[in-house]
């Protein structure tokens, strides 16, 4: 490695960590200035995270979350991609459950909450449904749009090789779609994030949105309001990241710009 | 690869009259809907191909030729007329007759063994290995077997398709354009490979082209079709033997002869 690459490097972790030290910075100094009671620095949030975490309580709140996310997460990619495919597939019937679709697509899984008390009562089973709606449409809209792109050769290509109709869905449709598909199934795992907070502000008693409503409803622990909030930030990254990851194996890598 | 012999005579021969007729285009007529009107693509088009043999489509662009070759292949159900195959009504496509797209047509998804594997899927593990090896080596992608091909040139990509269409041993092949998006000097080395591949195969080919030189390289004849709607205008017999010398004045004879057939003057 030369000396310009190394400096190349370097800048790429540089820069990203002087904005976020600055970004503290000013908020330090902003809630100094200010004079706020209220709001908290960012050392006060830092304490007050660290007490939540001794006492195990931060820990269990973050694996509710997750938990909840996964399991809604994971229903809408195991229902939404077959049915996604199978729409993509027939035009018609795309055509015929599109309307429905399109209608229930723009409600917001908040709007859904009352309904989803009222389907699984307050607990677990109502946040889980809230990810589930989240994710469910952006990944059916996603997939459709998938197989109606893939080229038309690559499907003559493959009933060219004596290939039947479900083996061309598997063998050819699937795969060229899967890039546009992992990209659906990322903006959805983006919104299971999203939503599971505002269900858990509701509908349970545990998870990082539960931490959020409740530090603020008994005694107005704005650290902790802040720091929940820091922490949805940081492992929503996190997820994103990890997902990105997907983009660059081989099978699927053709479809990702990648500058190497 | 013993069966892809089979009924050929020897090998770099021009199939003679005895040869048997291995695809014949009747009365064929294409029309398409646009905007509620029906235009005629290809009318009364009349064909016979003989088994082995090597035919270029060439005419101007939007003449039909792909059209034709999509309707041969099985891809388009023509309007009026059929196509047969050894007798048979064409119906759809067959694993007997394979459509080699530009180099567009290779999988992205699967890596170059995985791509020329492809049709393969009846053969056992070990059987379709070796196939797929044999035709690797035939279109020289040795060390090339796991790569993808976003990692491949444009020439390679082509190699790659013209060996996933030869693993299933067709009798067969059509050709859309094949080398049409490669660079000039790679396109002179794949129309030697193809003669080459076609003159150990004895595949019947039925390749379109725009490219008049590139159709009295290759052909055995050449079906000049007209503009819009696409007749047969003329079919010109190439009786070059292989290896053709392009600069001989019967290659130079037959080309402007082409050339005056599509109403272009050999001068520019």
């Amino acid at each position: 490695m030369n000396q310009t690459s190394r400096i190349q490097d370097m800048e790429r972790w540089l820069w990203p960590i002087l904005a976020t030290v600055v970004f503290l910075l000013l908020w330090h100094f902003a809630v100094l200035w200010s004079g706020t009671r209220i709001f908290p620095s960012p050392r006060e949030v830092e304490v007050g995270l660290s007490q939540l975490a001794q006492r195990g309580v931060l820990y269990r709140d973050i694996i509710d979350s997750l938990r909840r996310v996964a399991i809604g997460y994971f229903a809408a990619v195991g229902l939404g991609i077959p049915l996604g495919l199978l729409l993509g597939w027939y035009p018609a019937a795309d055509q015929t459950v599109n309307p429905v679709i399109q209608i229930l697509r723009p409600i917001s899984p908040i709007a859904w909450i009352p309904v989803a008390i009222l389907f699984f009562g307050v607990g677990d089973d109502a946040a889980i449904f809230l990810v589930f709606l989240g994710a469910f449409f952006p990944i059916v809209i996603t997939c459709v749009d998938a197989v109606s792109n893939v080229p038309l050769i690559y499907r003559r290509a493959g009933s060219n090789f004596g290939l039947t109709a479900p083996q061309v869905l598997a063998r050819v449709v699937f795969p060229a779609a899967l890039p546009q598909i992992l990209v659906g199934l990322r903006i959805a795992l983006g919104i299971g994030w999203l939503v599971v907070v505002a269900g858990e502000m509701i509908a349970v008693n545990s998870g990082l949105g539960y931490l959020i409503i409740d530090s603020r409803n008994s005694g107005k622990r704005y650290d902790l309001v802040v720091g929940a909030m820091l922490l949805i930030g940081i492992i929503g990254l996190a997820l994103d990241a990890i997902f990105r990851r997907l983009e660059s194996i081989k099978p699927v890598r053709w479809g990702f710009r990648h500058e190497s | 690869m013993t069966s892809v012999l089979a009924g050929s005579s020897a090998a770099g021969a021009v199939p003679s009259a005895a040869t048997p007729i291995k695809l014949r285009v009747e009365n064929l007529g294409i029309s398409f809907q646009r905007d509620g009107v029906l235009m005629p693509v290809l009318g009364d088009i009349n064909l016979e191909v003989r088994d082995g043999e090597f035919v270029c489509l060439l005419g101007p662009s939007g003449c039909g030729k792909s059209t034709l070759l999509n309707a041969m292949a099985g891809f388009l159900q023509p309007t009026s007329g059929q196509v047969l195959v050894d007798g048979e009504a064409v119906r759809g496509p067959d694993p007997r007759r394979i459509f080699v797209f530009q180099e567009r047509g290779v999988f992205p998804w699967l890596t170059v063994a995985g791509n020329i594997g492809f049709g393969l899927g009846k053969l056992s593990r070990e059987e379709r290995a070796k196939r797929v090896q044999h035709y690797v080596q035939m279109v020289g992608l040795e060390g090339f077997e796991s790569s993808y091909p976003h990692e491949l040139s444009g020439g390679m990509k082509q190699r790659v398709e013209v060996a996933r269409a030869l693993a299933v041993n067709p009798d067969v092949m059509f050709l859309d354009e094949p080398f049409g998006a490669l660079d000039s000097i790679t396109r002179m080395i794949m129309r030697g490979e193809l003669l080459q591949i076609w003159q150990a195969e004895r595949k019947t080919i039925l390749f379109v082209t725009h490219d008049i030189d590139e159709a009295v390289q290759l052909a055995d004849r050449v079906v000049v079709l007209s503009a819009r709607p696409g007749r047969i205008q003329r079919i010109v017999n190439v009786d070059l033997p292989h290896p053709r010398d392009i600069s001989s004045a019967r290659y130079l004879e037959l080309r402007d002869g082409i050339l005056a057939e599509v109403g272009l003057a050999h001068r520019i």
